[in-house]
């Protein structure tokens, strides 16, 4: 070893050449240990339950928004036959009075036959139903986008037409949109909830890593380091590990759905197919289903970052 | 004391404020005996000094009193011209970038390689490290870890940790340089060479204290001794 001339190092001589990549950015903190990796599954777990959640809550109000247009798209008139009366010229003067209400893009009406033929799944093919009353519907399309007010209709039908009585499925809509709303409710609440849970897990994870830590801490403010930098460094480990974490649980959620998707439309052909999809629509998410697992996967992955942060900069104060 | 405060802060922005200046100090352990009882002294700027006392004495005591990581029971401690009883977190980040340290048992982070561990007080200070690689490898070399700057400390020897310690606290070319037995894990000649570097940094402006109790080194060098004993220090000039 031959001793170089001076030790003077504010001259940094270019005679020999530097090694090429001297650079590993080695993390300052070493959190990619034992804990580290269980802390990414956990997080991966919670991503993908909060995922789940809040796919099944944005199915939900998909389906319930496209069920409330296509039936609040269409009212019905319904009118009972009465001895007194001829059915026929009711049925006119109530189609008529429809064809003259605001926003009214199409007035289709039952014939006797029709009507029987709805009757049918009820009562059985066969039967003679000339002595029944069967009453006959008047199906009036609404135009789009428009949210008409009926009570003149309703007005008119009453004063002219007694036997006739309107329908605009107000009842039905405001159940179903209570029950879809509750059903999303619950959706959110449950995934505030894991959220909340993986928080406490990174709070807890991060003390750990702490406290495993002291020597490092210790020595990288010995050397200069702020309580920022070294807070910033764990928060940069946290917030790669969360990243994974939700990553994956993300993909296993975005997985899982495409799967039930083709479940489904395996199923199509089978009647119960059918019914299901009367119930949730097809299973495939649309585009926003997918953003809200990868929006759950960023917020997991961002609260991480901030938790841990919050954690650290909260340890060095008490630690003085 | 309006005029000593004056006084100091005028000679603190002249650069004249001693480094460390202590008055009265005692410190103890929890509830255990005082270690150290009524230090009175000061180390000046750019001044060379060793520490000795017998093993136990309270060495690595009073360096880790300097440090801020032990406070003083009693007495005062100010740093550069300020009374770092009332320092802020910011203060206190600011005097130990002015510091640099050889522990006794290097303190050296094990998932770092030996490169990373000199270059890290330039790193925390959020330096690029373009800016500050060829400096870092040419210490490396003059302290002979040249060709092991890629290894992690626990391959290293003893003696290669202690040198990569010294380098680490001397990248920064600190205003006060505290080293714990630097040169208690190598032979003679390296001692010697390490000293030299030592003496370089003073000659550059540092203030030296060099903890030890290897005799044969202190002898090398006529310069003031702290002799600790019975908790006491006395001034060997
Ligand atoms: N953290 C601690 N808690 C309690 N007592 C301590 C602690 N550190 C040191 N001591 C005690 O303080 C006294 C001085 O210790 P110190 O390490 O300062 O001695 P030293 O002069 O550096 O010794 P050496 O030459 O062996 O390194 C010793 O009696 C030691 O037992
Ligand atoms: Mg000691």
């Amino acid at each position: 070893m031959s001793e170089p001339s001076s030790p003077n190092p504010r001259q940094p001589p270019a005679e020999r050449p530097l090694p090429a990549s001297l650079r590993r950015n080695a993390p300052l903190v070493p959190v990619e240990s034992a804990g580290g990796r269980a802390l990414a599954a956990v997080i991966a777990i919670l991503t993908f339950l909060a995922a789940l959640c809040a796919g099944g809550a944005e199915l939900v109000a998909a389906s319930s928004a496209q069920w409330q247009s296509a039936v609040s798209r269409e009212i019905t008139i319904q009118v009972r036959p009465q001895a007194q009366r001829s059915i026929e010229a009711d049925i006119e003067q109530a189609v008529s009075l429809a064809r003259r209400a605001p926003g009214v893009e199409e007035v289709q009406t039952f014939s006797k036959a029709e009507s029987e033929r709805l009757l049918e799944p009820w009562l059985g093919t066969g039967l003679d139903f000339s002595d029944l009353p069967v009453p006959r519907l008047i199906v009036i399309k609404l135009q789009e986008g428009t949210q008409p007010d009926f009570s003149g209709l309703r007005q008119a039908l009453r004063e002219k037409v007694p036997t006739a009585s309107l329908d605009d499925h107000a009842l039905w809509l405001t159940r179903l949109s209570t029950m879809a709303n509750t059903v999303i409710v619950v959706g959110l609440v449950l995934v505030i909830l894991v959220l909340v849970a993986a928080s406490l897990a990174v709070t807890f994870a991060t003390r750990g890593a702490m406290a495993g830590n002291r020597e490092v801490v210790d020595v990288l403010h010995f050397v200069g380091a702020n309580d920022d930098y070294i807070a910033r460094e764990f928060q940069r480990r946290f917030f790669r590990l969360g990243l994974r974490g939700s990553a994956m649980g993300a993909g296993a959620a975005l997985i899982v759905t495409i799967i039930l998707g083709m479940l489904t439309r395996s199923w199509r052909a089978s009647p119960a197919g059918d019914q299901l999809e009367a119930l949730f629509g097809s299973f495939s998410i649309g585009w926003r289903g997918y953003a809200t697992v990868i929006l759950i996967a960023l917020i997991v992955a961002f609260i991480t970052a901030a938790i841990s942060r919050l954690t650290v900069r909260r340890f060095l104060n008490e630690a003085g | 004391m309006q005029r000593v405060k004056a006084l100091y802060e005028n000679e603190f922005d002249q650069g004249l404020a001693p480094a460390v200046h202590f008055e009265n100090v005692g410190v103890r352990y929890g509830m255990g005996p005082e270690v150290l009882r009524d230090l009175t002294f000061s180390i000046e700027p750019r001044s060379f000094q060793f520490l000795t006392g017998p093993s136990g004495a309270g060495k690595t005591t009073l360096l880790r009193l300097i440090l801020l990581s032990v406070r003083p029971t009693r007495g005062l401690v100010s740093l550069f011209g300020q009374d770092v009883s009332k320092i802020s977190k910011d203060g206190l980040t600011a005097l130990r970038r002015r510091m640099g340290v050889v522990f006794q048992d290097f303190r050296l982070l094990d998932h770092l390689t030996t490169y990373e561990n000199v270059a890290l007080p330039l790193r925390v200070q959020g330096k690029e490290e373009a800016s500050y690689r060829a400096e870092v490898v040419e210490l490396l070399r003059w302290v002979g870890l040249g060709d092991r700057m890629h290894v992690l400390p626990p391959v290293l020897s003893g003696g290669e940790k202690q040198r990569a310690a010294i380098a680490r606290a001397l990248i920064v070319r600190p205003d006060l340089l505290l080293a714990d037995e630097p040169t208690g894990n190598v032979d003679p000649s390296l001692a010697r060479r390490l000293l030299r570097l030592f003496i370089e940094l003073n000659r550059l402006g540092t203030s030296v204290v060099i903890a030890t109790h290897d005799f044969s080194l202190m002898d090398q060098l006529n310069v003031r001794r702290l002799v600790l004993g019975d908790g006491h220090l006395h001034i060997d000039a």
